[in-house]
């Protein structure tokens, strides 16, 4: 038995919502993701999905990877200092143990941590609810005993996830997932318990999509920021909107690929007068504290509001 | 294996079309059309309002637009979805501001889980035409009569006034512009068959075919040809001036196009969706026309 629509959260027209301030007026919520990801060289199998495509070991693909954390990341540290942004790090929570030179730069610099699950080559497909919950202790607890840091946000490792990931983010405590793209606004998603946001992720620009997916040019890839940003900005006039660059050390910090991703953050760096530079937590929380309620009286207002929490709504439709 | 004896035979090959349903009317060799109302080229813009069901069949073929990863699939999930909540409202607005009007194509069950968005798309004095009941509800020659039927009932309960059908994913089997025909369809958006309307021929009346050029589809340019913005829209204007620069020769014609609510209305096409609006409105004497006036310019 599968379900059509997930119910994870309620229909609700982008046209005519109540007003989003963001901190000192600002119009636009920026944050920037690097990924900072580890992938296993012999991964076990998954059910649902092969680790790498070629098969084990993909020795271009893991290469590719571990340059990004050799090489790349150290690259985007100097390229965000720059311009004095802070990164809010999707963290494969493995790479706690194998690279924790990089986990002190980043907490030096007072950098955000989430949890992007313990590998990117550990699926959520199939996991045992047992399962599921351990990766979410062992993140919360990995990255609190390396940082101090209790994580608040959960990207699902690859992208992968089952009927229960979200409800079980919500009772760990988290604030908000990077995981659904039906929005540029955050909006409260319907889990058993807790509070926990939707924070747009923008998956259209994340660099997995440009690069490996669109193939775009290093050139393309910084005019499409710059649209996706000055239209971002124009319409957090009405409403404030959420603006995200989700990035992977290994595909952007490229030799041939920084320094025209550098004009990007530059043109966004020129607008901050309008620009709430933040990290995930600080947008989800304020967007908890002061728009929470807004938000579910206006969906319940406009009739969109529907019963039942996700994966246990009424729309359950075998096969469509 | 080998081919059966008759694999040679040839029994539909005589001159002109192999289909039932229009003759062959070579474009240099026809008279010329010249509307009574003056027109001499339409453009219409389709707005499919489509919905992705989490757990789609994959028969008889999965929907471009379909679920890619396994169940459940959060992300296609979730980045279709946007298009209805969001990409669409851009995509409205950007139609208001440049003054025209479109055909939004809806499926049987975006009408019935967002009202809301039916609700604009009216009150904007847009077409509303019929999209079938979903993007998992694909006509093809593998249902039943009863079937195919039961979809297109469906379709016709959600969406009683529309006139103006597109099927999901443009398939049909060779019985649906007859069963269109008889549900009281009279302009159907599958076919692209010519650059003016087309009349097709079925068993149970006529049904006229506004040709959809799949080649200027923004999911085909952007998304599987991952084209850039500006060359979507040049080519777009460039369509357009293609039809009005044959007015003289062989008369006025028609096109239309697809503008999905998932692909050009996110954040960084709008501008691109700007230009193009304004290169075709400066094209003088092309009109900017929903289905339903573009066909009836022609009769």
């Amino acid at each position: 038995m599968t379900f059509s629509d997930p119910n994870l959260y309620d229909y609700w027209p982008y046209e005519g919502r109540p007003k989003i301030t963001w901190p000192g007026g600002k119009k636009l919520a920026f944050w920037i993701a690097p990924n900072i990801e580890y992938y296993e060289f012999d991964p076990p199998p998954n059910p649902k999905r092969q680790p790498w495509p070629r098969g084990n070991p993909d020795v271009t693909g893991y290469s590719q990877r571990t340059w990004g954390n050799t090489v790349g990341h150290w690259r985007m540290m100097d390229l965000f200092d720059k311009y004095s942004l802070r990164g809010s790090i999707s963290l494969s929570v493995g790479l706690i143990d194998h690279h924790p030179e990089i986990i002190e730069a980043v907490a030096a610099r007072n950098w955000e941590f989430f949890s992007h699950g313990i590998y990117n080559t550990r699926f959520s497909y199939d996991m045992s609810e047992a399962q599921e919950r351990a990766v979410l202790a062992d993140s919360i607890r990995s990255v609190e005993a390396a940082t101090g840091q209790r994580i608040r946000g959960y990207l699902a490792p690859a992208l992968t996830h089952t009927e229960r990931t979200l409800d079980l983010i919500a009772e760990h405590g988290f604030w908000y997932s990077c995981d659904l793209f039906q929005d540029d606004q955050p909006q409260p998603l319907k889990t058993r318990t807790g509070k926990l946001v939707s924070l747009p992720y923008s998956l259209e620009v994340n660099d997995v999509i440009a690069y490996s997916v669109q193939g775009w040019s290093p050139d393309r890839y910084t005019d499409i920021l710059k649209r996706h940003f000055d239209q971002l900005l124009k319409e957090g006039e009405q409403s404030g909107t959420v603006m995200c660059i989700p990035l992977h050390a290994y595909l952007v910090s490229q030799p041939h690929r920084l320094s025209p991703f550098e004009e990007a953050l530059k043109h966004i760096c020129a607008h901050r007068d309008d620009v709430w530079f933040a990290t995930g937590a600080e947008i989800a929380g304020y967007y908890r504290d002061n728009f929470w309620d807004m938000a579910i009286s206006d969906i319940a207002a406009r009739g969109g509001a529907r019963p039942g929490t996700g994966f246990s709504g009424p729309e359950r439709e075998a096969g469509a | 294996m080998a081919l059966p004896g008759d694999y040679l035979d040839y029994p539909a090959r005589r001159h002109g079309m192999d289909n039932p349903f229009y003759g062959w009317e070579p474009a240099a060799l026809r008279a010329r059309r010249e509307p009574a109302c003056g027109l001499k080229a339409a453009a219409t813009i389709i707005v499919p309002l489509e919905f992705f069901p989490l757990d789609p069949p994959m028969k008889p073929f999965r929907h471009p637009g379909a679920m890619v990863t396994p169940y459940p699939d959060l992300r296609h999930y979730t980045s279709r979805d946007y298009g209805n909540r969001v990409g669409v409202y851009r995509l409205l607005r950007a139609f208001a501001e440049a003054g025209i009007t479109a055909t939004f194509a809806a499926n049987a069950r975006v009408a019935s889980r967002y009202p809301a968005l039916i609700e604009a798309v009216l009150s904007a004095g847009h077409e509303l035409a019929a999209h079938g009941v979903s993007t998992a509800h694909i006509h093809h020659e593998g249902l039943a009569e009863d079937e195919e039927q039961a979809l297109i009932d469906e379709t016709r309960l959600a969406l009683p006034d529309a006139v103006t059908w597109m099927s999901p994913a443009r398939n049909e089997s060779f019985r649906t512009p007859g069963l269109l025909a008889q549900a009281g369809f009279s302009i159907c958006l599958d076919w692209e068959a010519d650059m003016r309307p087309l009349t097709l021929q079925t068993p149970h009346g006529p049904v006229t075919a506004l040709a959809n050029y799949n080649e200027l589809s923004d999911f085909r340019l952007l998304v599987e040809r991952a084209q850039s913005e500006d060359q979507w829209a040049q080519q777009i204007v460039e369509a357009g001036r293609s039809h009005l620069s044959l007015f003289g020769r062989e008369g006025a014609g028609a096109f239309a196009f697809v503008l999905t609510p998932y692909v050009a209305g996110l954040p960084f096409r709008i501008s691109a969706l700007h230009d193009l609006l304004a290169g075709l409105k400066a094209l003088p004497g092309l009109q900017i026309l929903p289905a339903r006036d573009a066909v009836a310019a022609f009769a």
